[in-house]
């Protein structure tokens, strides 16, 4: 067995293990450790797109949140119809649960090509503007859809979510861009990344790739974004916004784009800093924005890129 | 016919607005080509100074409102030097998606430090200038309408000829059509680039202003939405053209005036993003702008 695969089963064991015991963890803890294991996800896969294919997404929030709606709407309207009034063994709810995630990752993944095919043709500031009113956009149709409880937000999501889930799909996002970026075919995400023209005239299709990425990373945003609605019991369009994707791209960079370790690291740190400055809460924002500046002008290839010397544009 | 004039007259006076931002994100793309994220931010300081300053002025006078709209102009043209001098200047030589995320850095540092000093709960702006409403036949028209669209009338104007007849204005032409070769007539970039920092941020305050007494609540992330409208409209009107922005801006308020008065309200927040997208797909150049070809 190829050791990437080896690692994915050992983390889905380890997954399994921490589940088992979960009922003699801290109950804060736990809800920390799901914070963590989101937002590892989000960032992971965000950095397949911004950082190894070097494009700007600014609306991965909105992918997220396209992932949370749907997957809440299967949980709320047919979990009755296939689990029956008592709610269905463990086993049943986990199969079901599985299949609401994968309807919300698809439903994201289709967005994200929907988005992607269009906006890719642009680069840069542009991308990142159109990604944004992408995002944007999406919020404004949930905001309006009436069935899905409009501005109000979607409550009474049952609460499927268990550490084990978030654990496992940490694992495997981790496990599908690192094999992703590392195949053969995955070079031509580093090389649109690093000269796209240069990389047209191989032979590369960089559209493709960027669209590739594109989709992976919203289908692990809409991943993330159905963990989160059943974590959380209760969504709002408004908790997907504009601050939620800047977020999120600031994992991305402090991690050092391109470097899925220190993405991963940067994920966990800034999930636990909000909650080790709860005393002083409302610096926490000027304190991330002061952070940002002076990493870019001080360090930009990101805080915890480790190849020293070897300073990526 | 008479909802279409009104409509129609709200919309121009809300799109003066967008134009008046728009002008400070297509000069600072034109002679630096990044997108200055921390502008309407810029303008949410420019309302914020106008509601001190706006208590210590005899209420409803012109020239007690016309001292605060300078003075407003003023402050935000210096925190606008400052921001360049600080931030962008170390970057200047950075590749273009370092800058994009320094400017949004420095946006979320201006909001967040806002909620800060001011307070996150909005506020209500004083009345500044007196108001009157004007009949004119059926339609409505608010003083504070009129001085929004005679007020963007003239600084447009003023920056018209500040751009094309004096010599700063054409030491910013020189460097935005190619800064080395400015620099190597004599033309010293980092002046004409914090002049047009300032400039631009001068605009943002006065529309900041205009903008808090048209719609009399303030509050730190006040500038996010029409930030992005009249970046929007900038690049509606073709990024980096003074016109455009101007048009872009009118446009972009009209179309959205009008979604605001039909069944599709609730959509309203969404066109401006629409027309954006559709705006990069089919001419990204803009209405006005001319479209460059890529080289290698």
């Amino acid at each position: 067995m190829p050791r990437p695969h080896l690692y994915l089963l050992a983390s889905l064991v380890v997954a399994f293990g921490i589940s088992y015991f979960s009922d003699r963890i801290d109950p804060y803890h736990l809800d920390v450790l799901t914070g963590i294991g989101i937002n590892i996800i989000l960032a992971v896969s965000l950095n397949l797109v911004n950082g190894y294919t070097g494009q700007f997404s600014l609306g991965h929030a909105g992918f997220m949140s396209v992932g949370a709606y749907l997957a809440a709407a299967v949980s709320i309207f047919l979990a009755p119809k296939f689990l029956g009034p008592d709610g269905g063994t463990v086993w049943q709810q986990g199969l079901f649960f599985l299949g609401a995630l994968l309807t919300g990752g698809l439903s994201a993944a289709g967005a994200g090509l929907i988005v992607g095919v269009p906006s890719l043709r642009l680069k840069g500031d542009y991308l990142a503007l159109v990604t944004l009113g992408f995002g944007e956009i999406i919020r404004v149709i949930f905001q309006n859809v009436e069935k899905l409880g409009g501005a109000l937000g979607l409550n009474g999501i049952p609460a499927y979510t268990s550490i084990f889930w978030v654990l496992a799909f940490v694992a495997v996002t981790i496990f599908t861009v690192t094999c992703l970026v590392n195949s053969t075919y995955g070079r031509g995400f580093l090389a649109t990344h690093d000269d796209e023209i240069a990389a047209e005239a191989v032979g590369l299709n960089t559209t493709r790739y960027k669209i590739v990425a594109f989709v992976t990373a919203a289908f692990f945003a809409g991943i993330a974004g159905g963990l989160y609605g059943h974590f959380k019991m209760t969504i709002t369009p408004t908790g997907f916004d504009f601050t939620k994707s800047i977020e999120i791209v600031v994992m991305v960079i402090l991690g050092g784009m391109g470097n899925t370790l220190g993405v991963i690291l940067a994920a966990v740190l800034l999930t636990l800093l909000p909650e080790l400055l709860r005393p002083i809460a409302e610096y926490r924002m000027v304190i991330y924005s002061t952070l940002l500046i002076a990493l870019m002008l001080v360090r930009p290839q990101g805080l915890f890129n480790f190849h020293l010397g070897k300073a990526k544009s | 016919m008479t909802e279409f004039l009104q409509q129609l007259l709200n919309g121009l006076s809300l799109g003066a607005i967008y134009a008046l931002i728009a002008l400070g994100y297509t000069m600072v793309y034109g002679v630096l080509r990044f997108i200055n994220f921390a502008h309407s931010d810029v303008f949410m300081v420019g309302a914020f100074i106008g509601y001190y300053l706006g208590h210590h002025v005899p209420e409803s006078t012109v020239w007690g409102g016309l001292l605060v709209l300078t003075a407003a102009m003023i402050g935000c043209a210096l925190l606008g030097m400052l921001i360049e001098r600080l931030v962008y200047r170390p970057l200047r030589s950075a590749p273009t998606l370092n800058v994009l995320i320094t400017a949004i850095g420095v946006s979320l540092l201006l909001e967040y430090t806002g909620q800060l000093v001011f307070g996150a709960a909005p506020r209500t702006f004083p009345p500044i200038f007196p108001s009157a409403n004007f009949h004119l036949g059926p339609l409505t028209i608010s003083s504070n309408q009129l001085l929004v669209i005679s007020v963007t009338l003239i600084l447009l104007f003023a920056l018209r000829f500040i751009v094309m007849r004096t010599k700063i204005g054409t030491a910013m032409r020189a460097v935005s059509l190619n800064p080395r070769a400015a620099s190597l007539v004599g033309i010293n970039n980092d002046f004409v680039i914090s002049f047009t920092f300032a400039l631009g941020s001068a605009m943002a305050a006065a529309g900041g202003i205009l903008y808090a007494l048209n719609y009399p609540s303030i509050d730190p992330l006040m500038g996010v939405m029409p930030g992005l409208k009249a970046f929007v409209a900038a690049i509606l009107g073709g990024i980096g053209n003074i016109p455009g922005a101007a048009l872009g801006g009118l446009l972009l308020g009209t179309v959205e005036t009008f979604v605001g008065g039909s069944e599709w309200s609730t959509y309203k927040d969404a066109i401006a993003f629409a027309i954006l997208i559709v705006i990069l797909l089919f001419r990204p150049a803009g209405l006005l702008g001319k479209f460059t070809v890529e080289k290698v």
